[in-house]
């Protein structure tokens, strides 16, 4: 197992290496920069913008830039913000608990939803309900988050008043933040209303996030249960008598689960991708509004230092992802 | 006793709390997220609004709802016969806000003058690189570094800005969000404790409201200040809820999570009008949406030509499509609520069949063109893909075959000044303090590379120009800047399309909010009916 885990290790040394390069690369590839960007409809001189070059060290060959760059970043600097002068890691810190917090209720709803669902619809395959089920899971994989939110917005928060429109919590509720998790810092704070205000702030938002991972992990489900429901083993556990509840629950589920595990897996990267347009409605204080902003000001150091945060914790994720592939599946592990 | 302290504590408990239940409160829908706080390192209006005009105040200030300026902190000034030096008298016993992280010592007084400019113009000041990568490009771009000769401190209460040339907008300049005073005591006590990021994290300044917490990206809270020179506000907290999407601000201040929001979209208007808990504040605004040609490219270098493609555009159709009523044609490059704005100059007509006479006449037939539109949407052009499109099928009328392009917008800005750019380029502006120059500058020489998109340089108009920027007396700068406006219209260089009005919805419990011409969104004087 520790081998295991070592050769994983290993793999994720360049491809960090990697992604610091495109990151680094993907943001000056952008036409434009951030002095252009933040000078606006007025413009700048050319002289003042030689000079401003100047003093940011663009001017500088690429190589020695991110030389500069990735050596800061080997230290733990990962610089400071060019349009708020904050550093990028206390910005990322402080927002990156909202975005976790979102895309966990929001996995959670998609797993909780789409894996019973997935089973259902394999079990009763052909049935209404499978070709219902289905259709809604095709249904919100295509449909686009901007619009999708807004109408949630609209109908149970304009319409009914049932859920509050955006943020986090209640204006009224003003407390420090102690983790950064709203649900937690809430209890925490004692003020009563504090929490039920931060769930019912987290609902759409966290419905609209779900959406697409849902739909897929319900359709891979779905199709995963359908290959092992035909294979020997179930048919002889049905012929032994077994009872279908543990035919499906034991002998065909535990052997479906490996290529759900993957797909719940590679949803942590579509969460992220999704979070930056539902953050952007919802208007949540998370990292994907944060680095949609800063690419819309090329804000080079936010962008890539933001970006390989990121894909750090995606590879983290994929890392225990693998781990637990190994531990479900021993021949894994041998392979 | 015992008994006696916890009856007291209750008490205070319940004053507390029942001050709280009764303190008033303004939630204001932003559209973005401040940079900071520090009013001048800063250039985005939401930036001002989170800051300079809720936090600070200035020597001169904007009249409420007016580009006239009025005494701020200074209560008096006198300007030399040369109009060189301008010399401020500072209203006495003025107080810098008292927080938890700075509790002042002394009243404002000229240093706090001097090192507010200081900070921002010489590189020596050791706060002028406090934050790295300062710029200062408010300060640099209204040229205060080549205008200021010294800023001389006569005594406590009076300070004296000498000047390099004489300029006629320094007072309303003075009254811009980079001119915010600043407490330089604050400054060296942040220095002592090497905490200077501080300055612009936790501010200090004289406004009407103090500063009290920001939940990046979320919520900015405000408490109202009760030493505030121009008295204390009737509300209490001021709360900026930011709220990217124009949809989802229209729906909190319906739902009532908001009180009052910025930019509301053209489409989501009739709706928040509708609403019966509602209103809806317009005002037109200080603006101007246009297309400039690139004069320097055949066939747009001839007049004829531009006047050709003018006459050829229903403005009416884009004011009823683009901006549903909440616009008017524009015929001057300044917006008619300006002063100098010439009344005598006729729009060119919509003509098409005249157009394409010019155009033959000119010897222009098969013209291929490009129409640029940017990706967003602005103040003053709510939807410049849609005006191109109106543009396009107005082009074909008169045998023109133009290509809409687009790109990210910091990209179009960069793609739309290459001299050799093709077509006709969409783009606005919103004016800064009141004054013509402020509008005029963009089509000056010097703007070019910069924010002279038509590229054209013409030798009358910036004579004028120049000569509108030497002179004092406004009579005479008015017939100036109504000659230049004559030389534009002949010429020709932009397709001046629209000034749009800018709507503020707020809830009918607000009173007091008056618009701003200049865009700035101020909550003093603001109230919130119980």
């Amino acid at each position: 197992m520790l081998r295991y885990l070592l050769h994983k290790l290993a793999l994720i040394i360049p491809t960090v290496f990697g992604i610091s390069l495109a990151a680094f690369a993907f943001v000056r590839l952008l036409p434009g920069d951030p002095i252009t960007a933040l000078a606006g409809e007025r413009g700048v001189s050319p002289e003042r913008y030689a000079e401003l070059v100047e003093r940011f060290g663009y001017n500088r060959p690429y190589v020695v830039q991110y030389l500069e760059y990735i050596g800061r970043v080997l230290t733990g600097d990962f610089g400071i913000s060019l349009a708020t002068k904050r550093p990028v890691l206390g910005e990322f810190q402080a927002l990156f608990p909202a975005t976790l917090e979102l895309a966990t209720i929001a996995l959670i709803i998609a797993v909780l939803i789409g894996i019973p669902a997935g089973i259902f619809a394999a079990v009763k395959r052909g049935s209404w309900f499978d070709q219902a089920t289905m259709g809604v899971a095709l249904t919100g994989y295509s449909m686009p988050i901007f619009w999708w939110g807004l109408l949630l917005i609209i109908f149970f928060s304009g319409y009914l008043g049932w859920t509050p429109v955006s943020g986090r919590i209640g204006l009224q509720y003003f407390f420090k933040p102690t983790t950064g998790f709203m649900l937690i810092d809430s209890l925490i704070s004692g003020k009563s209303g504090a929490f039920r205000s931060a769930a019912s702030h987290l609902v759409l938002p966290a419905i609209v996030l779900a959406t697409i991972p849902l739909a897929v992990i319900a359709r891979q489900t779905r199709s995963a249960m359908l290959e092992v429901l035909g294979e020997d083993y179930v048919r002889t556990a049905r012929a032994k008598g077994l009872a279908p509840r543990r035919v499906i629950g034991l002998h065909a589920f535990r052997n479906a689960l490996i290529p759900v595990v993957t797909t719940i897996g590679l949803q942590v990267g579509t969460l992220m991708a999704g979070a930056i347009l539902t953050e952007t409605i919802f208007s949540w204080p998370g990292i994907g509004k944060w680095m949609i902003d800063a690419i819309a000001k090329r804000d080079y150091v936010v962008v890539q230092s933001g970006l390989l945060i990121i894909a750090l914790i995606v590879m983290a994720v994929n890392l225990i992802v693998d781990v637990l592939y190994a531990v479900i599946n021993p021949r894994i592990r041998v392979q | 006793m015992k008994k006696k302290l916890t009856f007291a504590a209750a008490l205070l408990a319940a004053s507390v709390l029942g001050g709280m239940a009764n303190a008033k409160q303004l939630v204001y829908c932003s559209e973005a997220s401040p940079a900071g706080f520090d009013p001048s390192p800063w250039s985005g209006g939401n930036d001002f609004d989170a800051s300079s005009r809720t936090i600070y105040s200035r020597l001169v200030e904007f009249e409420h709802g007016k580009t006239t300026i009025e005494p701020g902190l200074a209560e008096s000034w006198t300007v030399s016969d040369d109009g060189l030096e301008y010399t401020f008298k500072l209203r006495p016993g003025v107080k810098f806000q008292t927080t938890d992280y700075f509790t002042p010592t002394r009243d404002l007084n000229a240093d706090d003058v001097i090192f507010s400019f200081e900070r921002q113009w010489k590189k020596e000041n050791p706060w002028f690189d406090y934050l790295a990568g300062t710029g200062w490009e408010y300060f640099t771009g209204m040229g205060f570094p080549d205008l200021l000769k010294e800023i001389v401190k006569v005594d406590d209460l009076t300070v004296k800005f000498v000047l390099n040339k004489p300029e006629v907008a320094f007072l309303p300049d003075l009254g811009m969000d980079f001119a915010s005073i600043v407490s330089k005591e604050y400054a060296d006590q942040l220095d002592k404790a090497g905490t200077r990021q501080q300055f612009t994290q936790k501010p200090v300044g004289t406004g009407p409201f103090q500063f009290v917490d920001y939940q990046v990206d979320a919520v900015i809270r405000y408490a109202a200040w009760d030493g505030y020179y121009g008295g204390r506000q009737k509300i209490d907290d001021l709360i900026f809820a930011i709220t990217t999407d124009p949809a989802v601000r229209a729906q909190k201040l319906k739902a009532g999570e908001c009180d009052i929001m910025s930019y509301p979209a053209p489409a989501d208007i009739a709706g928040l009008k509708a609403d019966p808990n509602l209103k809806v504040d317009e005002q037109e605004g200080l603006n101007i949406g246009y297309m400039a040609y690139n004069t320097t490219q055949a066939p747009f270098d001839k007049v004829e030509v531009r006047k050709a493609l003018n006459m050829a555009v229903n403005k009416q159709a884009i004011l009823d499509a683009v901006y549903q009523g909440a616009g008017q044609a524009a015929i001057n490059p300044i917006p008619p609520t300006m002063w100098s704005y010439n009344k005598e100059i006729k729009d060119d007509p919509y003509d098409p069949d005249a157009a394409k006479k010019m155009l033959t006449d000119a010897g222009v037939t098969d013209l291929s063109m490009k129409i640029w539109a940017m990706p967003v949407s602005r103040p003053y052009n709510p939807n410049a893909q849609r005006v191109a499109e109106l543009i396009q099928a107005d082009y074909a009328k008169i045998g023109v075959k133009a290509e809409i392009v687009s790109y990210e917008w910091t990209e179009y800005r960069e793609r739309g000044k290459q001299k050799d750019r093709d077509g006709a380029f969409q783009l606005g502006w919103t004016g800064d303090n009141g004054d013509p120059d402020n509008f005029l500058f963009l089509l000056g020489c010097d703007a070019i590379g910069q924010s002279n998109y038509a590229i054209w340089c013409n030798q009358e108009f910036e004579a004028l120009l120049q000569k509108g920027k030497a002179t004092t007396d406004v009579a005479e700068r008015t017939k100036i800047y109504e000659e230049a406006q004559v030389v534009f219209k002949r010429e020709a260089p932009w397709l001046t399309i629209a000034h749009s009005k800018v709507f503020m919805p707020m809830n009918k419990k607000v009173t007091g909010f008056v618009m701003d011409p200049l865009g700035i969104h101020r909550f003093d004087g603001v109230d919130v009916a119980e």
